[in-house]
């Protein structure tokens, strides 16, 4: 059931945090993370590894590609299958919220995470599937 | 002469003898003389100046004592003729003499009676031009002295009315003087406030950016804390199974994550206080600085202020710090806040230009500090549309702005220069070329 999720954020100690979080979905393998810094960094492993991606995770506001601009790009590069694409972002605020569906995203949700629910969302995708 | 020949000789003794019997009657001496000068004439005509002589000296003898008549001239001038033809010069001579003296006391006596018979005449004329214009000069005095008084009276007037409009404007430019002043206190106020709600405004701008910057390390206190919650939870589980190696391992873990915990709180802390001191009243007390820190602290602020302020602004930033940038001495606050403008006006640039919709257009905003010839350089480099070279000049300026009005208050760069050059003895220089990018140049000595 290898659900490979990649994590957008240009906050380094996401990865550690996620990895302690999901430290039994990873054991169980039931989930695969991997991580990227930035949009750029982002685009890259989705062109190498782009057939496995199911899930990306992506914080909105970073520096150069903005979390939207890289779900706008994923949205016209990966059609086929498209991926589901869920925004984070500390603002929490309607515009963005906004232009996160406008853009396809399938879902938003706020800074600080929780995890629980995050949990649950990742969960109605993969069952979706 | 000429009638003389041409009369015969039978006339000519008849004309003697009528000219001889005339004088035997005459009684004025001018008859007298008349006759004696036809006489002589005649005989001298016919050639007998004996008898000429004879009666030219007649008319002389019966004249002599007496005053002077006309036509005795012509009987002397005769007889100087006669003389002379007869060669006797000295006689001749007596006689022109003669002529003269006579010609003479006729003349003046002549004129002296014409003179008076004119002076007579001009008197009265005289008289009546001298009335005339001693009139006139009166006249003339009476215009003149109408002329000058009335000269004078104008004068007096025209003064009079110079005082009066002089006291009124005197008057009026001290009502507009006052207005001035009054108005002039109230700029300088309003000035004062402007400069403060700028201070405000950046920091309201910064406000939004430091919340983001606050949010993330909160994030990662919250959430470590709670996934240490949990790793606690199944050490304990662990702990009664017995499986050491998994409790160190989650020891690790749970010890791995609080280290992270307490630098994401202090990160947190720095950023308030950092906060506190830029809404302080610079203290001007100057500190020894790591610009690198400095400026990228502020960069990230001003990028995700304006980031909270507008959710279509985006850029690409590119940091080149310059490793082992010596501390500077400066008020790291100013400094900030002087770096923030330059910050935001890059940010601003490549914003308008990003909203031109070029493709390929790639909003950036580049940072890079250097040492050189003993000053700290600090270059922000935009790549918008760049300054032309007339505004060049005029950006520094407090209150000038490019920007629509409301956006901007014009006060950014003008504090940034009052900051770096007065207030640190810095230089700030800005290249640029229109339509490509824009660069400032901040250099502040050790």
């Amino acid at each position: 059931m290898h659900t490979k999720i990649l994590v957008v954020d240009d906050e380094a100690d996401v990865q550690p945090l996620f990895i302690q979080r999901f430290r039994r979905e990873i054991k169980s393998g039931e989930f695969d993370f991997s991580f990227a810094l930035s949009g750029e960094e982002a685009l890259n492993f989705l062109h190498d590894h782009h057939s496995e991606v199911v899930l990306i995770l992506s914080d909105i506001n970073m520096p150069g590609m903005t979390g939207i601009e890289l779900l706008a790009r994923i949205r016209k590069d990966y059609e086929k299958p498209p991926p589901v694409v869920m925004m984070i972002t500390a603002y929490g605020d309607d515009e963005n919220r906004h232009q996160a569906q406008e853009k396809g995203a399938n879902e938003f949700l706020t800074k600080p995470l929780d995890f629980n629910l995050l949990k649950e969302k990742l969960y109605t995708f993969i069952q979706q599937d | 002469m000429l009638l003389l020949t041409a009369i015969s000789a039978h006339a000519q003794t008849k004309l003697a003898d009528s000219l001889k019997n005339l004088l035997k009657s005459a009684k004025a001496d001018t008859d007298v003389v008349y006759a004696c000068n036809r006489l002589a004439r005649l005989y001298s005509g016919i050639g007998e100046p004996d008898s000429a002589v004879y009666y030219a000296k007649k008319a002389l003898t019966l004249t002599s004592g007496k005053t002077y008549v006309a036509g005795l001239p012509e009987i002397t001038i005769l007889l100087a003729d006669i003389y002379e033809k007869e060669h006797t010069p000295d006689s001749a001579f007596k006689y022109l003499k003669l002529t003269i003296k006579i010609t003479d006391s006729l003349y003046s006596r002549q004129n002296k009676g014409n003179l008076q018979k004119v002076t007579a005449k001009e008197q009265p004329n005289q008289q009546e031009l001298e009335k005339q214009r001693e009139q006139a000069a009166n006249q003339l005095k009476m215009y003149g002295l109408t002329g000058a008084m009335l000269i004078i009276l104008i004068a007096v007037a025209l003064q009079w009315r110079n005082n009066r409009r002089r006291r009124q404007d005197n008057t009026l430019l001290k009502q507009r003087k006052e207005e001035i002043e009054g108005l002039t206190e109230q700029l300088q106020l309003t000035q004062k406030q402007l400069i403060q709600s700028e201070k405000m405004a950046s920091l309201g701008e910064l406000t939004a950016g430091i919340a983001h910057e606050i949010q993330n390390p909160l994030n990662f206190v919250n959430n470590f804390s709670e996934v240490n919650i949990e790793l606690i939870s199944e050490m304990q589980t662990e702990l009664e199974n017995g499986t050491k190696e998994e409790v160190i391992e989650i020891l690790e873990d749970i010890k791995q994550n609080l280290e992270k915990i307490s630098h994401h709180g202090k990160r947190a802390d720095g950023i308030v206080k950092g906060m506190l001191q830029h809404s302080r009243a610079s203290s001007n007390i100057k500190e020894q600085t790591d610009i690198n820190k400095l400026a990228d602290e502020y960069l990230r602020l001003t990028y995700h202020g304006l980031r909270a302020k507008d959710k279509s602004f985006n850029s690409e930033l590119i940091t080149h710090f310059a490793d082992k940038l010596p501390l500077v001495n400066v008020v790291p606050q100013d400094i900030g806040r002087a770096l923030l403008n330059l910050f935001t006006n890059a940010f601003y640039a490549v914003n308008q230009k990003q909203k031109k919709g070029l493709t390929k257009y790639q909003p950036t905003v580049t940072l890079l500090t250097a040492l050189e010839a003993g000053q700290v350089v600090i270059k922000v480099r935009d790549n918008g549309d760049g300054i032309s070279e007339s505004i060049r000049e005029k950006i520094m300026q407090p209150f000038f702005t490019t920007k629509p009005t409301g956006e901007g208050t014009g006060l950014g760069l003008s504090l940034s220069y009052e900051i770096v050059v007065h207030g640190h003895g810095g230089t700030i220089d800005i290249d640029s070329v229109e339509g490509e990018y824009t660069e400032f140049i901040v250099k502040l000595p050790i």
